[in-house]
């Protein structure tokens, strides 16, 4: 039964597991460099996979091609977390550098209060989703299982991009490398001549374009309802906080682990499915309390 | 000078409920959102917020809900000590690992906790009842048999002396030796250990409080709603008792009633006025008070007069 399920478990795992870590990615790299727990990162998705399916849904009737809807789904991403991630910093974030990380999380949350009602008056409360997509790509056979093309490779694939992608950009870009000189100490950072606001606005649209890819790239594949956005926002919290805060390559180990038991659960145990993640994390918590990947930090008197 | 206004408020609330009764489930609820925030904000005084301490007035709800249901005729008052005592054995135990952590892993496993919780109380049907939750029987008070209106107002007085007794039992916490090192924690842990506390028994006293207070929440709130569900220990249910207390400050005891009142009367006018809006509004005005109070109405006050 279990090396039955075994196969079907792992790719329905990893697909879940790379939105997973796309809109923890996101998150982890808004906090390691503004310190803001940024819940208003669960709208961004939610945002995302609505704008996606219904800009899909008026695309597809008109082309027969697989690719423009694929396409089109990130650039939806681009723009919306464009938008919304350069709002809201200019807006809200840039006023509360100065305050309490406590007051700045709050801040979110009431950010991610608004956005779900904005959310509900643009798209009301029935589910949307673009399956066009996942159908037009068409299907893989393995072994003797046959997988959508969509889930199985575009997916991961993109998730390994943006990994890539965002590793090369800190290390090795002129404009990543400020940005970690920033999350290293903001004012040894600026006194050396580095614009923080703007690196604060590039990141925090950086994030929020992930975040909104994650749901982008949900929506062929789950049908979106109200709430969607509060539900990915604690489960991401969960892989940052099992990852240690900051942590990016730790974000997709963590992603992985949580990915693959929860559909795992799914499958053997579906009564503990909603809280296998959260038990994951308490485990790894006990055992590491700051996290996997976090390194110890120098004590101050 | 705070006697007198509660006093007054409490006065105002009493003659609410006996002219109109209609008020008398809303002001509870308030209440118990008030005793909530009251709970989560001890643990803020250390600097540490909580996403998941909805699960403590969750635990003791259920426990109401399961002792009233097996032994009918159990009394009121008896079934909300019951269920204190439950959310009191629980945090002792869950205490004794969850303040070794700080900051977001304080707040996330909090959250994880709430979460298997509301997990097992949704899907073990056969026990918890699932999503529909369980039914509680309108149970005696003081050994009377009452009637829904008698018994609302009753409750009513009841949760005022509760809210009485645990404001006054947190700020005397506040300024004994064991708040003052609680709020060591926020200011700077290491020196508080160099000063010979132990940061872990101070926390671990200050979680075991607010988990009594917010038992006390859960307690009044399964009998004034007669009904228990999953989504008493929901995340989001934690989030607005956090918003509670930011909205009041933390400052003092009283900040949390004053968050209770504001939050309550946000999100009535505007259910009410703009059906649809009710959370846009409640968000706007949870940024606004950060923005302009950003240590919450008691900070503000404090500012103007001596608490």
């Amino acid at each position: 039964m279990f090396f039955d399920i075994l196969p079907l478990a792992l790719v329905d795992g990893i697909a879940y597991a790379c939105l997973l870590f796309l809109v923890s990615m996101g998150l982890t790299l808004i906090f390691g460099v503004m310190g803001i727990l940024n819940v208003a990162h669960g709208a961004f998705y939610a945002f995302g996979g609505y704008s996606a399916a219904s800009f899909i849904m008026m695309l597809a009737p008109t082309t027969e091609s697989a690719w423009i809807p694929l396409v089109s789904l990130f650039l939806v991403a681009i723009v919306v977390g464009t938008l919304l991630g350069g709002l809201m910093e200019l807006v809200l974030i840039r006023r509360a550098q100065a305050y309490d990380p406590i007051l700045k999380l709050l801040l979110t949350f009431g950010a991610l209060l608004m956005l779900e009602d904005v959310q509900r008056f643009i798209w009301g409360a029935q589910p949307y989703s673009a399956s066009e997509v996942v159908g037009r790509l068409g299907n893989i056979e393995l072994g003797n299982i046959t997988y959508t093309t969509y889930q199985l490779v575009v997916v991961p694939a993109t998730a390994l991009v943006a990994y890539i992608g965002l590793e090369y950009f800190l290390r090795y870009t002129n404009l990543g490398k400020q940005m970690v000189a920033v999350t290293h100490n903001r004012e040894v950072a600026t006194s050396l001549g580095i614009n923080a606001g703007k690196i604060g606005l590039i990141t925090f649209i950086i994030g929020a374009i992930l975040g909104v890819l994650g749901g982008a790239l949900a929506s062929p594949t789950t049908s979106l309802v109200p709430g969607a956005g509060a539900d990915m926002i604690v489960l991401s919290f969960a892989v940052v906080a099992t990852a240690g805060l900051g942590q990016i390559t730790g974000a997709l180990i963590a992603a992985l682990m949580i990915g693959i038991l929860r559909s795992i659960a799914v499958y053997m145990a579906p009564e503990v499915e909603v809280a296998v993640p959260y038990i994951i994390m308490g485990l790894v918590l006990l055992v590491r309390p700051h996290g996997l990947f976090t390194v110890a930090q120098a004590r101050t008197i | 000078m705070m006697y007198a206004i509660s006093a007054i408020g409490a006065a105002l609330i009493l003659a609410a409920g006996h002219f109109l009764p209609w008020t008398i489930t809303p002001i509870i609820i308030g209440l118990t959102y008030a005793i909530a925030a009251l709970g989560v904000s001890v643990m803020m005084r250390a600097g540490q917020v909580s996403f998941g301490h909805a699960m403590y007035a969750c635990i003791s709800a259920y426990t109401v809900a399961f002792i009233a249901r097996a032994y009918p005729g159990t009394d009121a008052i008896t079934l909300i000590l019951a269920g204190v005592l439950v959310s009191v054995l629980a945090s002792a135990i869950i205490g004794v690992f969850m303040v070794r952590y700080r900051g977001i892993f304080f707040g996330m496993l909090n959250l994880a906790l709430s979460m298997v919780l509301f997990a097992l109380l949704s899907k073990l049907y056969h026990i918890t009842g699932g999503t529909d939750g369980l039914r509680i029987p309108r149970p005696p008070f003081l050994g009377m048999t009452l009637e829904r209106e008698s018994f609302e107002f009753l409750l009513l007085g009841l949760a005022l002396v509760i809210s009485f007794g645990l404001a006054w039992w947190v700020q005397r916490y506040f300024r004994s030796g064991n708040g003052a090192a609680l709020a060591a924690i926020k200011t700077n842990e290491t020196r508080l250990e160099y000063l010979g506390f132990s940061a872990y028994v101070v926390m671990w006293r200050g979680y075991l409080l607010s988990a009594t207070v917010v038992g006390f929440s859960g307690s009044l709130l399964a009998l004034i709603q007669g009904l228990v569900t999953p989504e008493l220990g929901l995340w989001l249910r934690s989030g607005e008792y956090v918003f509670i207390a930011i909205l009041g400050g933390a400052g003092h005891a009283v900040g949390a009633f004053l968050g209770a009142l504001v939050f309550e009367a946000v999100k009535l006018t505007s259910s009410a006025y703009f059906p649809h809006l009710w959370q846009f509004i409640l968000g706007f005005t949870l940024i606004i008070v950060i923005f302009l109070f950003p240590k919450g109405f008691v900070g503000q006050l404090s500012k103007r007069m001596k608490l």
